[in-house]
């Protein structure tokens, strides 16, 4: 098994930026309980652009390390393009522009010396449809990240079982991890996406509605899955599911946004109290499902 | 007690379920369509054959044609409703000419392989050159496997050059795209309409004079190749375009860089359809008759020798025969084996191609069999 600690061997620039005096405020690495060091990602004055149209407004967030982060609100209030500003995933569509600071573990991502795929390495991402690579079977979907990022592992196979056995698949594909992935179903795809993601050995894994696609059943797994990794790893998740939100996170974040105004955070705090004694009335509103 | 989720059977029932037929033929729209057929031959035959000065069996089925179009749609104005009688005739329309399309391709080849059979029934005709053979002896001696090495050599310097230029090119336009990829379109189309003629000008002068390679096979390819390129870099970049962008996303989360993404996701992903993009350009590169016969000449010896000297193809011993010889019976015979050979090698293209991209994504080669069988041996 690979961890985050080995991954940063293969990130030079990103181990430039950060031999750098890290920057004030939170150094959010910690460690788990395998003596891993997990880094929790910290947002400042986020704002987004798409065409010159403002689409998040000064969004500050911190995503502590080795806990899962919930984003709700109604649509269109930006989470997603928060979400994907988190990885630099943002930056692909065209036209899109952004403001302010994302630091990982104290350095930010947004530093020149850092290249984007190396951001990315460190921070995944599930998307809100499933989608495997349909070229690649099982084994190697899963095996897929090393190929693309260029990792080097003394042992494939290895962290191919460990990858699908921390998402939850392993039992249910073990036997026919050389059959496409794209013949297993919608749930199944999802976590073998999750596993294609954790193969890598990310520092926070990022979700974007991940069981918007999926049945309930599939749901639960996933959400088990959440709850198993979240001791290993940083998770930010963008859901519509607000007892969703309230079963898998423990801390959660309410974005809105009016139809002249960006989106921006209304509330953030632990979940708990978020759903049972929000601070703010739209938050009640929200949560208790009277208008979104 | 209720039963929740399950409805007990009815008793009488039949205990096996018949799935009911769904949109079945009546009688009636059969009988139509063969009446209008029927009653549109006889008033045909009546008016064209007997009342007006037309003959010729050409014009005598496209009156058939139109007759029975008005004769179908008229039967069906006086039975059904006006959406259905438009409907019905536009099936029958756009069926006729399907059924059409498909009838001159069949006739075509079915036309060339019989009068291409006297010719091929000859073993000789697959083993032999023309090199003794004069034009009037007869089709048991001869043959065109000097034309055909000619063909399968220029098509494989052709294929080399053009397609790993034109999947580039493809890649650039779907992928990077940016202010060149307009020009760059545009003249990839505008080659697509270039004259291959104007292309066998472009090597003879560039590269059988300028560069003193002299008429061989290996101008020939690359003629070939420029008129195989902008046919492959089109149907590639569409085949491209069609790889969801989800997949990109993946890719790029993962931590790829670009050309990694479209070296191992996008390219793998779209395999299939650039197969086809491929063989698509071979199959209208091997037909090339007036740049390969500008720059590689006509030969009736077995030259196997790509970089020198003069090479027959098959197209250009079909324009050979007929036309430069005079139309000799035995050689027009010859011609149309040519031809028969011609299209065999484009069927024996599309199986390879099918064959290789056709695989199903994730699917074992046999070296991945064998190495998973090795290590399952491996205690």
């Amino acid at each position: 098994m690979t961890d985050s600690a080995n991954g940063q061997d293969y990130l030079p620039h990103l181990q430039e930026a950060r031999s750098r005096e890290p920057q004030d405020g939170y150094d959010t690495a910690v460690l788990s309980p395998g003596e891993q060091q997990l880094f929790g990602l910290e947002a400042r004055n986020v704002s987004a652009w798409f065409s010159g149209h403002k689409v998040l407004e000064r969004v500050s967030l911190h995503m502590e390390p080795g806990k899962v982060t919930a984003l709700i609100g109604p649509s269109g209030c930006g989470k997603s393009t928060f979400l994907r500003i988190l990885n630099r995933m943002h930056e692909m569509v065209q036209g899109a522009q952004l403001a302010g600071q994302v630091l990982l573990g104290g350095h930010d991502i947004y530093d020149p010396v850092v290249r984007p795929a190396e951001v990315r390495r460190r921070i995944g991402m599930v998307f809100q449809k499933p989608n495997p690579f349909p070229a690649m079977s099982i084994y190697d979907n899963v095996a897929s990240g090393l190929k693309l990022s260029g990792i080097k592992v003394p042992d494939t196979s290895d962290l191919v079982e460990d990858s699908l056995r921390r998402a939850g698949l392993w039992q249910e594909v073990h036997r026919r991890l050389r059959s496409p992935g794209g013949a297993l179903s919608g749930g199944q795809q999802q976590r073998l996406c999750i596993a294609r993601s954790l193969a890598i050995a990310p520092d926070v894994l990022l979700m974007d509605e991940p069981c918007s696609a999926l049945d309930p059943t599939s749901t639960n797994k996933i959400e088990e899955t959440i709850a198993e990794l979240s001791d290993q790893v940083t998770i930010v998740i963008v859901t519509h599911n607000m007892q969703q939100a309230h079963r898998v996170s423990e801390n959660c974040a309410f974005f809105l946004a009016t139809h002249d105004t960006p989106g921006y955070i209304v509330e953030f705090g632990p979940t708990e109290q978020m759903f049972t004694n929000p601070a703010d009335q739209r938050t009640s509103d929200y949560v208790n499902g009277r208008f979104g | 007690m209720t039963t929740v989720g399950t409805s007990p059977r009815q008793p009488g029932l039949a205990s096996v379920d018949e799935p009911i037929r769904i949109r079945t033929v009546t009688p009636e729209d059969v009988l139509t369509l063969v009446g209008a057929a029927i009653g549109a031959l006889g008033l045909d035959w009546l008016v064209y054959e007997r009342l007006l000065p037309f003959t010729g069996a050409l014009g005598f089925w496209v009156c058939w044609y139109v007759l029975f179009a008005l004769f179908y749609i008229a039967a069906a104005a006086m039975r059904w409703s006006r959406l259905v009688v438009r409907d019905k005739a536009i099936a029958v329309l756009v069926s006729t000419g399907g059924i059409f399309a498909t009838a001159v391709v069949v006739d075509q080849i079915a036309y060339s392989f019989v009068k291409s059979l006297p010719a091929i029934v000859h073993p000789n005709f697959w083993t032999q050159t023309m090199v003794n053979t004069a034009v009037l002896q007869p089709l048991s001696s001869g043959g065109i496997v000097h034309a055909a090495v000619g063909s399968v050599e220029q098509l494989a310097i052709a294929t080399v050059l053009s397609v790993p230029l034109g999947i580039t090119a493809a890649v650039f336009l779907a992928e990077i795209g940016g202010a060149l990829a307009r020009p760059v379109r545009t003249i990839v189309n505008a080659m697509t309409a270039l004259p291959s003629i104007i292309a066998g000008l472009l090597v003879y002068a560039l590269v059988v004079l300028s560069f003193g390679l002299g008429k061989c096979g290996l101008a020939a390819g690359i003629a070939i190749s420029i008129v195989m390129l902008p046919t492959v870099t089109r149907a590639a970049e569409v085949v491209l375009r069609v790889v969801p962008g989800t997949l990109r996303e993946a890719s790029f989360a993962l931590g790829a860089s670009h050309w990694r993404t479209v070296w191992k996701v996008i390219l793998p992903t779209a395999r299939s359809g650039l197969a086809t993009a491929v063989v698509l350009a071979m199959a209208r590169g091997i037909g090339e008759t007036a740049p390969v016969l500008l720059v590689a000449g006509f030969s009736d010896t077995m030259n196997a020798n790509a970089f020198q000297g003069w090479q027959a193809t098959l197209p250009t011993l079909i324009f050979n025969n007929v036309f430069v010889e005079g139309e000799y019976p035995k050689l027009v015979e010859r011609a149309f084996g040519a031809g028969f050979a011609l299209m065999l090698v484009v069927v024996v293209l599309f199986a390879i191609a099918r064959f290789l991209g056709g695989k199903r994504p994730g699917e074992l080669t046999k070296r991945q069999v064998r190495q998973l069988r090795r290590e399952a041996e491996q205690p």
